[in-house]
């Protein structure tokens, strides 16, 4: 038999996907910045769509979530905007003030809870930051050849990012400071319900209620919105090792940060069968009996990490010293 | 970006025809060939690209910026020539026309969505099961079991009527044979085809349908706004083109290699828990779909060649899946090996999306099959039965022992 280059299939070394590095940090507003994220290694992130949002992994070990504005066809760079919140519990302060190129943080996803469905045509409407989602957005109906429409509010000009990047779309784009224009004419711009139109906003709150209410007269799911305010945070993510019980047989092994769950169980000759090691496909779900896990997949919803009860050991990880696994 | 073209040298060149008799009664000598022939290999006769390593395989099914689906992942090429019937919108799309239909389908098919059919499963294997024998301990198991049980639970599953079920497994086979060459197993199907489209095609009706199934679920989503009412259709037609043909060969496969590793069915029987390895490792070393084809997007460097903008590349999965460089033993057969990335459902944004209903599928009749039988031998020679795309059994004797 010939001499093999790799001779052990289920020691592969990891695609590891559950950190990236800061390859660019730049200053694209007032209070505004762009993280440019890479992996470690220069490989392909994972794919994502549109609306999609990353968990990313801070210094104080909680996690944030950002919407990714990049071009999901650079397979090797995510693009998020961070804005600085003063009364933010320091997620966006330590991104502006302390995050640097070649820095790395924990990831989580991509996960979309604000996709885009197929219309003949939309409105998208950003308030301040809430325009990112809208980004990738505006990019797909533009490749869809769909009607579309942006209205985008913020407090002044020079706090409103992306704008050159808009200015390509021409009079598509309704660019409306406050201090220059007053209050966003949501009713005028929303118009009366049109079938096979959708609308999209993403904003602060006040902005999201105004929208409910210039949109009353649609039907309620042509509506889409995401709030764009801290979510619910989980508790700190470990940054140090844990260990994974084994339920049927007793045995406990212990996962050091860098390996993946999956790649301690196989070391320790537990495979757990895989297939895409990124959180997306589904093929490693494991239940989970005691302990809380840290959910880095792409696959469950808030409420089924909010459970607990499963997770994907080929990217998740654990919050608590120990996780029980039905193994 | 254009890279210069390299040497013809480093382009081995082959007029072997990967979709000819010879090679799809027994396809892995010539699998051998390519992959040993270096990173990509010229195919002469079709004048396409072929790459069989792991390597190269897995990197082109995940790069589906650079290997397009949308211009058809059988050998016609949709930017010229008219497709056969209206694309997939899952298989021959890209994003992003492919993100709403297959966020759908992934959700109808997600392991969690399933969980409300694994009892159910489990039940109706047992069944089937003890059916057959009840009939007798000798029989052909590719009627008997590998068709039986997913005729018997997938098309209730879609939420299909009762008549005309007959018609998918010829359907199924001559949508896979549609992505070869327009060969004499091309032929062999035309005839029934518009028949067959247009059964499927009223299957995939709302008011066809059963008001609980994946068919329902995926109107359901329609209704909600997530795909439009045209595409609802065509993403049911998807799960009746692709989730009938593959199951059915993939339990051949299983079938056959228990029949013909008995101590491997041993193993199973002692530790009906091997069941989910099984099907999957049973999967690399058979890959019931052999190929797939994908489209250069750009000229694409792969080892030391460069392939063209708008290219075909025909990616033989079933090669990687055996390349020695990736798997120790490939060609054994082995419940104690971690088949974990075999690409038998492929890989990236276009995995098999009803991967995990196939698992569920295999697992039931597998952990059913144990419990029985004491030991499953070939009664007679197997036969295989010819398809572009599957590799698949049309008949296998067996001969079972009952615990
Ligand atoms: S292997 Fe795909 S989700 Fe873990």
């Amino acid at each position: 038999m010939p001499q093999v280059e790799q001779s052990n299939e289920t020691r592969r070394s990891a695609v590891d996907r559950t950190v990236v590095q800061v390859a660019e940090k730049v200053r694209v507003a007032d209070g505004v910045v762009t993280l440019t994220l890479t992996a470690p290694d220069g490989g392909r992130l994972p794919d994502w769509t549109p609306g999609a949002h990353v968990d990313l992994t801070l210094g104080d070990g909680l996690s944030r979530q950002y919407s990714l504005c990049g071009d999901r066809w650079d397979a090797h760079s995510y693009r998020v905007g961070v804005l600085l919140e003063p009364a933010s519990r320091g997620g966006s302060r330590y991104v502006h003030e302390q995050l640097e190129p070649g820095h790395v943080v924990g990831l989580g996803g991509p996960r979309n809870h604000f996709p885009l469905v197929p219309a003949e045509s939309y409105l998208f409407v950003a308030g301040g930051i809430g325009i990112t989602p809208l980004l990738p957005m505006i990019v797909q109906a533009q490749l869809l050849g769909a009607d579309w429409r942006l209205l985008y509010g913020g407090r002044t000009r020079s706090s409103m990012a992306f704008l050159a990047e808009l200015s390509a779309y021409g009079d598509r784009v309704a660019v409306r400071p406050q201090d220059e224009s007053g209050l966003l004419d949501l009713a005028g711009f929303v118009g009366d319900p049109r079938p096979g139109t959708e609308v999209y906003s993403c904003g602060p709150a006040p902005l999201l209620t105004a929208m409910e209410a210039a949109c009353a007269a649609w039907p309620a799911r042509a509506l889409h919105t995401e709030r764009f305010a801290a979510a619910e945070q989980g508790p700190p993510v470990r940054t140090a090792a844990f260990d994974v019980q084994l339920h049927r047989t007793g045995r406990t092994v212990t996962v050091t940060p860098d390996v993946s769950v999956l790649e301690a169980l196989g070391a320790a000759g537990v495979d757990v069968l895989s297939s895409c090691r990124q959180g997306t496909c589904g093929t490693c779900e494991t239940t989970v009996l005691a302990g809380v896990p840290d959910h880095r997949d792409s696959l469950l919803s808030d409420d089924e990490r909010a459970a607990g009860d499963c997770m994907y050991p080929c990217v998740s990880r654990s919050c608590s010293d120990r996780l029980v696994l039905d193994l | 970006m254009t890279l210069a073209p390299s040497p013809a040298t480093d382009l081995p060149v082959s007029d072997a025809d990967p979709f000819g008799h010879e090679v799809l009664e027994d396809p892995l000598p010539l699998h051998h060939q390519l992959r040993e022939a270096g990173p990509v290999v010229y195919l002469s006769r079709y004048d396409v690209h072929a790459l069989s390593r792991y390597e190269q395989v897995q990197a082109a099914l995940v790069d589906w910026q650079q290997f397009q689906s949308a211009a058809g992942v059988g050998l016609s090429n949709f930017r010229t020539e008219e497709p056969w019937r209206p694309p997939s919108l899952l298989l021959e799309a890209d994003p992003p026309r492919h993100d709403a239909p297959r966020r759908v389908l992934t959700a109808v098919l997600g392991p969690r969505a399933l969980r409300r059919l694994r009892d159910r499963w489990a039940a109706d294997a047992e069944q089937l099961v003890d059916e057959v024998l009840a009939a007798g301990t000798e029989f052909d198991a590719v009627p008997a079991l590998a068709q039986a049980f997913p005729l018997r639970v997938f098309p209730d599953a879609v939420g299909l009527g009762p008549d005309g079920r007959e018609n998918l497994l010829p359907y199924g086979d001559h949508a896979f044979n549609a992505f070869g060459p327009a060969n004499d197993l091309v032929a062999k199907g035309t005839p029934r085809v518009a028949e067959l489209s247009g059964w499927v095609g009223e299957q995939c009706a709302r008011a066809a349908l059963s008001e609980d199934g994946f068919g329902a679920a995926i109107w359901a989503a329609a209704d909600r706004g997530e795909i439009t009412p045209q595409q609802a259709p065509l993403v049911v037609r998807s799960l009746l083109t692709a989730g009938v043909d593959t199951t059915v060969h993939a339990l051949s496969a299983i079938l056959h290699a228990f029949a013909t590793h008995p101590d491997q069915w041993a193993r199973l029987v002692a530790d009906p828990s091997l069941a989910r390895v099984a099907f999957d490792e049973a999967i690399r070393w058979e890959s019931p779909v052999q190929t797939f084809f994908r489209t250069t997007t750009a000229d694409v460097r792969i080892g030391g060649v460069v392939v063209p903008e708008g290219r075909k590349v025909l990616l033989f999965l079933a090669a990687a899946n055996r390349d020695p460089r990736r798997w120790t033993d490939p060609d054994t057969f082995d419940l104690g090996r971690d088949p974990s990335g075999h690409v038998g459902f492929g890989m990236g944004l276009h995995q098999c999306v009803g991967q995990h209903v196939a698992r569920l599928e295999a697992e039931a009749v597998l952990t059913a099959l144990s419990r029985r039988v004491r030991t499953i031998a070939l009664a007679g020679p197997a036969q295989r039965h010819h398809n572009n795309t599957l590799r698949a059994w049309h008949s296998m004797p067996v001969r079972l022992t009952v615990r």
